[in-house]
């Protein structure tokens, strides 16, 4: 820079001397913002793995484990080793003889497998309390520490890791103990849930997107409207979505949402079919809206040579025009679903009950969801629903993760083809 | 074929002389008319959708004000909120709705605005492909999990920098903060698009004339995209005011007029989750009551959508 000046004089040396702290202050002020925008950046990273390890932090740990019966005094032998027989006598031998016939309504406790009658052993006898959980972290760090308290406060608790996302976590049912509860019911009900969903958001999302872009012309008044009125119900609030199923699923629609129309016997209109029909409203405008970029991205040459060849408008989209659209359409679906699988709010007004022990049935029985257990879990004070709630979460963060990574997989695979 | 075969084929003097008429009228085809008419029922259905909304929230609503003791001013203007004793005034409820998405505006406009300055015009096309994945999977994050970050995380930091007895433990602070942390992905990528969209012509020009990168930045790329970034700014304030699971779960339950951001207060959609998630009884002023907040929550989303979509459509500047 200095080399490229001319040659001054005395007089203007100041002004230059100005004149080059003024550019230096105008460099140095865009490095500093550059590395303010870099590390504003940087936050929402920060933001992210301070979410993850919060959760995962939460999801594992020391516990300690007092038991209301000491397993030694039931059997000298561990309780897997036992056989049928002895398993089902410690039961009679320590269960009041109520208890035992309410378990036999169903068969005899011998005849029962032997894992449901250790579980039942667990569950009805030992009673294994949680009497104090530990986050990941302080476990790790703080071993030692953790043992010494354990062992002078709970003489008789036992002291172990648990990952709170276990096997038993997945094919348990909720249960008012967290040591007990699990997923299993809220799975089936997202999942039965968002089959719904899908058939219903799908056909008519999809047919929506090929009537704004293949039939409709872009003119008219009512197209117009329809195309504006879907942008903006894109960014309605999902709880909205939730108060119009609630007055219309649940409530003006009650005979067809409780199954009374088909003969099942259905108490009310707070069934998975009510919530898979509002989460379909809320998904359309998003599914639509992806469907028509697809529709929209296959070339015209496709359409024309079909027209040329003799083909009525719908054999040309049904034929070209869909195929080529289809992986975009299934991603954009894909994404959409990935939407109403985490959603709560909306399920909290149709009416999700949180205390289900039993599987879904079918679409109008009454249900739970994932994200409503966690929301359940989330608001309770005692900590060890904060661990469950936590293990919940995962299960739904790795579900929604491979949803996005199918979605991925899919959208290369297009964009190779093309 | 027959018709074909006479006239190529057989070229004989009376196939010349009576020539075979053809239907040249358009062939009817019902399947086709089916079926458009199905597409044009399914584009139908979103209009319905709006249509359902506004009708279902507004009949109930109508209801709920159509009770001699409530009626339309006191339900704007009343501060306090407690339907026990027939009291229904939204602003306590409206009061810690403006106070969160005010937090989360906070947050999120000037980070998501220098997240997308950063994006499109500092970073390099390897560090893109590493951040806007990030982002999106910060925009994917079921708000349900949000909500437990609030409260487990946001939470206990408040009470820790501010001391725990000036901290609720539920407050609208913390759900605030964690809603910026929310909106921020949808701000950064909105206004990403925004400031790609100028064209390279304006930043070379800017750059010709000596200015430094950021000053292109700012004095000329930002100015031109202003109406994307006001359009994702009014979008982020509908997202916020809309949003029901951070603020169910981080910022407590029952409805409290309040300035204090460290207070817990209930928030519009906070009170819709909390009475809809207990058993509900059709036609008692709880009951109508949600739609009445709902219509106000509908309307309000809705006109700003509409808002910014016209800000971003008249004011946008349209280069060649």
């Amino acid at each position: 820079m200095n080399q490229m000046e001319p040659k001054t004089f005395g007089s203007n040396q100041e002004m230059q001397d100005a004149e080059k702290n003024f550019l230096h202050r105008r460099h140095q002020r865009a490095r500093l913002a550059q590395s303010v925008f870099q590390l504003t950046t940087l936050l929402a990273v920060i933001f992210l793995a301070a979410l993850l390890v919060t959760v995962v932090n939460k999801s594992m740990g020391y516990v300690v484990v007092e038991n209301k019966v000491d397993p030694s005094t039931l059997s000298d032998r561990p309780l897997s080793e036992l056989n049928n027989t002895e398993l089902a006598q410690i039961l009679r031998e320590n269960l009041r003889k109520n208890r035992v016939r309410t378990l036999e309504r169903a068969g005899f406790l011998e005849d029962q497998s032997q894992s449901t009658l250790v579980q039942l052993v667990e569950t009805e006898i030992i009673q294994p309390e949680v009497v104090e959980s530990y986050n990941l972290f302080p476990s790790l760090i703080k071993r030692s520490k953790i043992k010494a308290d354990a062992a002078s406060t709970y003489p008789n608790a036992k002291v172990e890791f648990r990952y709170w996302l276990n096997g038993t976590f997945l094919t348990n049912s909720m249960a008012s103990q967290p040591e007990l509860a699990g997923v299993r019911s809220a799975l089936l009900g997202s999942l039965q849930l968002i089959l719904i969903t899908i058939l219903t958001a799908f056909p008519i999302g999809v047919g929506a997107a090929i009537y704004l872009e293949e039939y409709a012309s872009h003119k008219s008044r009512i197209n117009r409207l329809i195309q504006t009125n879907i942008d903006n119900l894109a960014g309605v609030p999902s709880i909205v979505y939730g108060i119009l199923g609630l007055a219309l699923f649940v409530r003006a629609l009650q005979p067809f949402t409780s199954g009374a129309l088909f003969g099942v016997d259905g108490q009310n209109g707070r069934t998975i079919l009510s919530a898979g029909l509002t989460m379909a409203l809320l998904i359309l405008p998003i599914l639509i809206i992806n469907a028509q970029e697809a529709i929209r991205s296959v070339p015209d040459s496709l359409r024309q040579a079909s027209y040329g060849l003799g083909a009525t408008r719908w054999q040309t989209i049904w034929h070209h025009v869909l195929p080529g659209a289809m992986p975009g359409i299934l991603t954009g679906t894909i994404l959409a679903i990935s939407r109403a699988i985490g959603e709560t709010a909306p399920l909290i007004v149709v009416g999700a009950s949180t205390f289900i022990t039993s599987d879904p049935t079918g679409p109008f029985s009454s249900f739970t969801a994932l994200p409503i257990q966690i929301y359940n879990w989330t608001t309770r004070p005692q900590p060890a629903f904060q661990h469950i709630a936590a293990a919940a979460i995962l299960v739904l963060l790795i579900a929604l993760l491979s949803l996005n990574a199918a979605a991925i997989l899919l959208r290369n695979r297009f964009a190779k083809r093309v | 074929m027959e018709n074909t075969a006479r006239i190529t084929g057989k070229r004989t003097a009376t196939a010349w002389k009576k020539p075979v008429s053809y239907n040249l009228q358009k062939k009817t085809r019902p399947t086709e008319a089916i079926i458009q008419a199905f597409l044009l029922f399914c584009g139908v259905v979103s209009i319905l959708t709006t249509l359902g909304i506004v009708l279902e929230l507004g009949k109930e609503a109508w209801l709920f004000f159509g009770d001699p003791e409530i009626s339309v001013i006191s339900f704007l203007t009343g501060t306090e909120w407690q339907p026990k004793i027939g009291k229904f005034g939204v602003l306590p409820l409206l009061n810690s709705t403006l106070i969160t998405s005010v937090i989360a505006i906070v947050v999120a406009l000037p980070l998501g605005i220098a997240t997308a300055m950063f994006l499109s015009e500092y970073a390099s096309p390897k560090m893109r492909s590493i951040l806007k994945p990030i982002l999106e999977v910060l925009a994917g994050v079921p708000t349900v999990v949000y909500g437990y970050f609030a409260l487990t995380f946001m939470t206990p930091l408040l009470r820790g920098i501010f001391g725990s007895q000036n901290v609720d433990v539920y407050n609208m602070a913390s759900a605030g903060l964690v809603m910026g942390i929310m909106i921020l992905p949808l701000i950064s990528s909105m206004s990403e698009d925004a400031l790609s969209a100028v064209p390279r012509s304006l930043r070379e020009a800017a750059y010709g004339l000596g200015a430094t990168r950021l000053e292109t930045a700012l004095q000329v790329v930002l100015p031109a995209a202003l109406s994307g970034i006001i359009a994702a700014f009014i979008i982020g304030v509908s997202r916020a005011v809309g949003e029901t699971m951070i603020v169910a779960i981080a910022a407590g339950s029952g409805p409290n007029f309040t300035f204090n951001p460290f207070n817990a207060a209930e928030t519009m959609t906070g009170y819709i989750a909390r009475i809809s998630g207990g058993d509900l009884s059709y036609n008692t002023p709880d009951y109508n009551s949600i739609f009445a907040i709902g219509l106000l929550l509908f309307l309000v989303t809705f006109g700003l959508n509409i808002l910014s979509r016209a800000i971003s459509r008249r004011f946008r500047e349209v280069y060649e």
